[in-house]
């Protein structure tokens, strides 16, 4: 090879092979008669032959550029955007199959809290019958299935660490469609482990865990609640509590969002949790 | 061709192709939070474009159209905010310190050397090269004409190799950009 570098000119094939050629030959796209063309050309063309090496070895490199990732499991917000997409194109709510086995195993559960469920409203110390229960009972109903599915999750809890709180907010934010806070409990004793994303009937839910020292878990869900047909789901309500089933919690819809805490706690510390969560909001 | 596969849209179809969304997307950033996040992001944008996609057509090649004109209009605003089109994205930041994984020195040079290539040719040489699309596929998912493919694909290649062949150091002191304006080539 004593052909000069070619580096600064690589477009300069002399004897003229044509670059859309070189470049249809080297990718497979050819016609068998003018690869065998190009072929001969390229026998007497030590400077195209040198283009054809940079350039193969170039496409080598490309194809084997994050190879691995393809060997990745698929991280469960994509599993999950792929759910929704899947489900928005066969317009049948089939959320709940996403968590399979353990979401179903979870849901027997909570469909006997829920038919048991006795549902109070506490605001300034006086009872009032929760408003809005339809979608707040589905509401309430995935969110603890969400926390019965991750709650006791030791490897996984969370998708996105605290660690990474502000990639874990903005995500979030953008998935939910609006500028999110991550309320801070740690005066309660309750660190932040992280963040996950979820289906939920009326859009995207987020979750966030918080765990004691001890590893006492609670977690909060949140999402928008669709007003279109009714309207009445985004009325502000007063905290809701049902307090029966295997994940007490309390339930309140705020400008449009609604919100759920819970966790196997007594009612009065989860009352608490929930008014820190609601101050913070 | 995995044509039989994808001309229906179900969990299993759709699911199959973030992989390669994944990877492709990854070399397109060259972050691992932006590109999933630009993967989301193309998935959520199908959700609400689904009935724009022909039923029988290339799931594939649509999804990579929804990420291109994404990304496009993502790195579009992101030159835009940093002026000199140096990134500033917290997130890249994150990448960088976290994943140095299991990347050998050649993949991360690679990586910064395909970053150094304007958008629109980072594009059709990853689609081309990478992903295998044939001419008139990345042409119809870039929505440009085959001749400019082929256009971008020649510089787009020839740039790389002299942005490989040039020394580390050279290449190292620059900041890599999404939208680095190219260098002349010399006559």
């Amino acid at each position: 090879m004593t052909e000069p570098d070619t580096v600064m000119d690589p477009h300069d094939t002399r004897p003229g092979i044509p670059d859309d050629d070189l470049h249809a030959w080297l990718d497979g796209r050819l016609p068998e008669d003018q690869r065998h063309a190009v072929d001969d050309r390229l026998a007497h063309d030590p400077a195209a032959r040198d283009t054809v090496a940079a350039y193969r070895s170039q496409r080598e490199a490309l194809r084997a550029l994050h190879r691995p990732l393809l060997d990745e499991p698929i991280p469960p917000a994509l599993q999950a955007a792929a759910q929704r997409l899947a489900d928005s194109r066969g317009r049948t709510s089939q959320w709940w199959r996403w968590g399979g086995m353990a979401a179903g195993f979870a849901l027997v559960f909570v469909t006997g809290w829920l038919s048991h469920g006795q549902w109070q409203a506490v605001r300034g110390g006086e009872t009032i019958a929760a408003r809005s229960r339809g979608t707040g009972q589905e509401f309430v109903r995935q969110a603890a299935v969400a926390h019965a599915v991750y709650a006791p999750e030791v490897r996984h809890p969370v998708e996105v660490a605290a660690a990474q709180q502000e990639h874990l907010i903005q995500w979030l934010s953008k998935r939910l469609g609006r500028p999110l806070k991550v309320p801070d409990l740690s005066g309660l004793g309750y660190e932040l482990v992280g963040g996950r994303l979820l289906p939920g009937d009326t859009g995207a839910r987020a979750q966030f865990m918080y765990q004691t020292p001890g590893g006492e878990r609670v977690t909060l869900y949140l999402g928008a609640l669709d007003g279109g047909a009714d309207a009445t789901a985004r009325q502000e309500t007063a905290f809701s509590f049902s307090g029966t089933g295997p994940v007490p919690g309390f339930y309140w819809v705020d400008q449009g969002f609604g919100y759920a805490l819970a966790g196997k706690l007594s009612r009065e510390a989860l009352l608490q949790l929930a008014q820190a969560v609601y101050q913070q909001l | 061709m995995r044509q039989a596969t994808t001309a229906t849209m179900d969990r299993h179809t759709i699911i199959e192709q973030i992989p390669g969304l994944r990877r492709y997307a990854r070399a397109l950033t060259g972050d691992a939070w932006a590109a999933d996040d630009l993967v989301q992001d193309t998935l959520e944008r199908a959700c609400s474009q689904w009935h724009r996609w022909r039923a029988g057509s290339d799931l594939r090649a649509w999804l990579f159209t929804l990420m291109h004109n994404l990304f496009a209009n993502q790195a579009r605003s992101l030159s835009r905010r940093a002026g000199s089109g140096v990134q500033v994205d917290p997130d890249e930041v994150a990448g960088e310190l976290r994943a140095p994984d299991a990347a050998s020195d050649l993949a991360l040079d690679l990586q910064r050397c395909l970053l150094r290539l304007p958008v629109e040719q980072r594009a059709v040489l990853l689609l081309v090269s990478m992903e295998d699309l044939s001419y008139e596929e990345v042409a119809s998912v870039l929505a440009i004409p085959v001749g400019t493919v082929m256009s971008r694909l020649s510089r787009a290649r020839s740039r790389l190799r002299e942005l490989l062949d040039a020394p580390a150091g050279d290449l190292a002191a620059r900041p890599a950009a999404i939208g680095a304006p190219m260098l002349r080539r010399l006559k």
